[in-house]
Formats: C-alpha cells, structure tokens, sequence
C-alpha cells in the first residue's frame, strides 16, 4: 500500500522556491532516507506531509490531505521533529498523561516499560533531564504509539555517539517491524547507511535521486582503482573520482562490473560518497553555464 | 543489508495492529485545559494566594483588636449580621482584579510559549486540532479562571466566617445572629453575576491578547497595547477629541455601568450590597454584543494562524 504519494508538490516561501515540483511515492513497510544539503527542501517536505506547512500540489498521505486533516492523520502518524522540543515544563508523568489522554493508539504499560531501562525518574522535568534522556523520553513515548508512518527530522542532531547509537538501535529493533513505515532526515548519513531501504537525495527543492538500496547497490560502484589502470578507468566515465592514499577511487553509475573488476578492488560506494557524487555534478555544471 | 531483508530472513511475523481505543471528541480538550493548568500554575495559585492573604489579614485584625472588631457597632441583632458581612466583601472584589490580571497575562503568553520553546512541534504531533487547541486556551480566562474565582471566593468566605464565629465566641456573643444575618444567597448571586457580566465584557480583551500572543515574535505586551496608546495619542494631537481613550475605558470600565446600578452607600444595609442588577441594561448594551463578535471573529484568525505556526 502507498503510504505517501506526492504529485507536483510545490512550496515558496516568497520569492525563493523550497520545493520545486517534488514527485514522490513511498510504499508501506520502507525505511526511507530523506538527505540533502541545508536548505534544500528536506525539511518543508517533511513539513508538508506532516500538515504543518501548506503546499501547492497534490499529497496525499495515508489517504489524508495532511493540511486539512492533520489531526486526524496524526493518530496514524508519528513525527519527532528536531530534538528537544518537548515541553520544559512537564513533568515525565505529565507527558505520559497527556498523551495517553488525547491518543488513541497510545500504549502506556509499553512506554512506561521502554522508560524503565533508563535514568530518568518518573517526576522531574524536561528541563531537568539531559539533551540525550529528553530524546530517549521523546522516543519512548513515540514508540509505545502504534503509528503507521514515523517521520524522524534530524532526530540526533547534537547527541553524543552513544545516544545516537542507542536511538537507532532502538528504533530498529523494538519500533520497525516490516509494516511500519519510517522516513528519516539527517546530516549524518554514515549512521542510517545499514538502516535504510530507500534512499531520496533532494537538491534545491527537486529529487535527484529516488532508488531503493538494492537498486543502488545493482547500480553504483566504487573502484579502488590500480594506478596502472587509471586512464582506462576513466575511459568509462566515472561520476566522481577522488584520492584516497594516493589512489583514484572512483565512482561509476551503470558500468559492467566485469570491466571494473579488472581495475581494481569493487566496493558499494557510502551514501555519504555517493551524496557528494550526486550533489557536485549539478553545481560543477552550473558553473560552467555561468 | 536492510532492515526490511533482515526482518524477512530471520522469518519475524508481522503482528496485527491493535485495536484502536476510542477516544471521546471532548477528551482532547479537557486534557488540553489540563495541559493549560500545568503549564499556568498562577491560573489556580495567583487566586489562592490572594485569598490565602486576605483570610490572614482578617485573622491578625481579629486577634489585635480586643472587643470583635466586625461587631463594635453590633447592639441590635439585625446590625450585627451586616456587620458579619463587611469583611467578605473585599474577597470577590480582590480575586476578581487577580482574575482579570492573570486572565490577561495568561493570555498574552498563550499561544506565544509553545512557539517561543519549539514545543508546538511536540503539540502538533498529537490528534489534537487547532481548533481544540485554541479553544482550551480562551476557556481558561473565559471559563476557568471565573469557576476557580467563584470557589476560592466561597471557601475563603467560609474561612473568614469561621474566624468571626470563634470571634464571637471567644467574646461570648451570640453567634446565631452572625449566622442568621449573613445573606449567602443573594452573596453568592451577586459573585456569579459579576464574574459572568465581568468575563462576558472582557472576553474581547482576552482574545485580542491571545491573538497577539499567536502572532507575534517577542515582547506580546508592547503590541497588544501600544496600538491603542499611539492611536489615542494621534487623535488627541491630531483632532483634539479621545474617541479611542474612551472606547478603551469603556472596554475595561464600562461594564460596571451597564451591569449595576449604585443605588447609593446607605443602602449598604440592604441584601443587595448597594448595588441593582441591571441584566436587561447589560445584555442590550451594543458593546457587549460588538465584543463578543469580536471575540468570535478573533478565535477564527487564531485558529487559522495557530494552523501555520511555526516555532520561532
């Protein structure tokens, strides 16, 4: 089933353009990764499906318009959107409370049981907790409601290593269960790489890269390329070559693995290296216009 | 690998989702008003704290003065009683300025914290709608705040009335003619007519200062009110006339002309405190009308920008 569907969605904030005519479709059961540079969209995108920001063009998420129906969309869908934005006001057990009284897919004895395994006592404040404990809050409470779609921006931004860890682990082993869907934001990519299994790069407000990871994996390869090698790799028109102790490694879209075999050693390229592959090409160009 | 591999590998079932509870359409805004209460401990402590006050004051008074101080003048029985009336009277009158006070300072933090703390962005990720939202909101200064006036108002009379009662005692007067005198009903009407007259005038007040409070960035005060003071300013210098400064007076002042009649202090004896109802004055004054327009009007702009609001 689709769980998004966006047709020509379009958003400016004045004159300049957040989104610029995004199509977009993502099925039920995906992990998809939302990545782009700052400013790119990532965000008013995400701010659209969630009905937080009005758009032109058509969106349909869950079957809701997510600007006229939010509430009701909201008891299927689950956002954190940046860290830290819960109430410093409310006390553990007062989050709790508010959220198994508005929400009806809320399971108390389940967050109450993910709260459990960490420090934070049940009566102090948000404003008392750490950054990390007010994230392991925020995503207890995200976890014990049963939501369809989980939408994460930037969910990490400014926890330590350990806590990033620990989110994500979580997340996966105890929220995702194959029907779930979840759509991420984030800078740091290196950490949701094994994560995901759908990647969408957008750039200046268009999507430039919309594949599933197999289909990456099938169609992007990174080869460390032997220097005896290099002018016949480069032949095959690599996207992106960089230096990497001296060698060329370099980045093919679609060439015949048989042939790169031959240049060297074949790896599936990071998504951080292939953000950057995908990201440079458009401004290089550019500047050749210019 | 994805997760989406993994989980299909290691053969995990996918579970049924559970069944959804039902959630009555009120719940949401009560646990919304709820909300409001934990957010806004003055909207309960600020009254209780005045009352608290005033109960103390009238308990030192009646301890310094060696004869009961309420019934020095009390020879006959029917003197006596008013008497015992005189020191509830400064209860309502005080918890209905702390009412109105924090009314407005409620309302002009109303819908600026959540945007000011990035936590609406935690509220909008909940099945509450604006509407839910905005509406628990104004019921706060228009709902709340005159309920929780009028209770801690009656117990803070009680208080009071007992301290009398152990005045009297203790001086060995007689206590059923405190008692007897006492006009609870038309005390207790006269509270819940002023409470409702005072809110339903206010009511424009409040939701203008929550409008404000659901549009601007910082300093909510300065743009609720400066408008009016420069207007008022303008006109003077400009036509020598004070349409404005008067239509601001009668905002804050006029309902006690229109709700009450003074039929004089000497009447101060008599059930009605001095004052006449005038509900059918009140209700035909085109103020009170235009206000509550007003209010409606405004609750609809507050809904549509609370729809788009970002956090700042």
């Amino acid at each position: 089933m689709t769980c998004i569907e966006a047709r020509g969605l379009r958003k400016h904030y004045g004159k300049s353009v957040a989104l610029d005519g995004i199509d977009l479709r993502v099925d039920e059961g995906r992990i998809v990764g939302l990545i782009g540079p700052n400013g790119a969209g990532k965000s008013t995108a995400l701010h659209a499906i969630l009905g937080l920001t009005p758009y032109a063009g058509e969106l349909r998420v869950l079957g809701h318009n997510p600007w006229n129906d939010r509430d009701a969309l909201m008891r299927d869908v689950c956002f954190i959107a940046d860290v830290a934005v819960l109430p410093r006001w409310i006390k553990v057990s007062q989050a709790l409370d508010y959220v198994a009284g508005v929400h009806p897919r809320f399971d108390r004895a389940r967050a109450e049981q993910l709260l459990a395994r960490t420090s934070i006592p049940k009566n102090a404040k948000v404003k008392t907790l750490s950054k990390g404990m007010t994230v392991q809050l925020h995503l207890a409470l995200v976890m014990a409601i049963d939501a369809k779609l989980l939408v994460l921006d930037e969910p990490t931004l400014g926890l330590d290593l350990l806590y990033r860890k620990q989110f994500y682990d979580a997340l996966l082993n105890e929220y995702f269960d194959g029907r779930r869907t979840i759509l991420i934001t984030t800078h740091q990519v290196e950490e949701i790489q094994d994560l995901l299994t759908d990647l969408i790069f957008i750039q200046r407000g268009r999507i430039v890269l919309d594949s599933s990871m197999d289909a990456i994996e099938a169609r992007y390869t990174e080869v460390m390329v032997r220097p005896e090698q290099t002018d016949a790799a480069r032949a095959l028109n690599p996207l992106r070559e960089r230096r990497v102790f001296g060698r060329s490694v370099m980045l093919f879209d679609n060439a015949p693995r048989e042939q790169l075999q031959q240049f060297g050693e074949l790896r599936t390229p990071s998504i951080a290296d292939l953000f950057v592959a995908t990201m440079e090409e458009p401004q290089a160009r550019q500047e050749v216009i210019q | 690998m994805s997760a989406v591999n993994i989980a299909e590998e290691m053969n995990v079932a996918v579970p049924e989702r559970a069944e959804a509870i039902t959630i009555h359409p009120t719940r949401p805004f009560l646990w919304s008003i709820r909300r409001e209460l934990w957010e806004s401990p003055s909207i309960i402590g600020a009254p209780i704290a005045i009352a608290s006050l005033l109960v103390l004051a009238v308990f030192f008074a009646a301890l310094r003065y060696t004869r009961p101080f309420v019934f020095q003048v009390g020879s006959d029985n029917n003197t006596l009683s008013n008497m015992a009336v005189v020191p509830l009277l400064p209860i309502p009158i005080f918890l209905g300025i702390t009412m109105v006070l924090v009314a407005i300072f409620y309302s002009l933090d109303g819908l600026l914290s959540e945007r000011r703390d990035r936590s609406i962005l935690f509220w909008k990720s909940l099945p509450v709608s604006d509407t839910t939202t905005v509406l628990s909101k104004i019921a706060v200064p228009i709902v709340v705040l005159p309920v929780v006036t009028f209770v801690v108002a009656i117990a803070s009379q009680i208080a009071v009335f007992v301290i009398e009662i152990i005045a009297l005692l203790v001086h060995h007067a007689s206590v059923s003619a405190a008692w007897i005198g006492i006009p609870v009903l038309p005390l207790l009407g006269l509270m819940a007519y002023a409470l409702v007259v005072v809110t339903l005038w206010y009511a424009p007040i409040y939701a203008w200062f929550l409008l404000v409070s659901a549009w601007a960035r910082r300093t909510a005060l300065i743009w609720a009110v400066m408008p009016f003071f420069l207007l008022a300013f303008f006109e003077r210098i400009a036509f020598h006339t004070h349409h404005v400064r008067d239509f601001i007076s009668n905002r804050f002042a006029g309902v006690f002309l229109v709700a009450f009649a003074n039929n004089s202090r000497r009447h101060i004896q008599n059930q009605n405190f001095g004052v006449d109802w005038t509900p059918g004055h009140f209700l035909a004054a085109p103020a009170l009308w235009g206000g509550l327009l007003f209010t409606a009007l405004a609750l609809i702009l507050i809904i549509r920008l609370r729809r788009s609001s970002d956090p700042i």
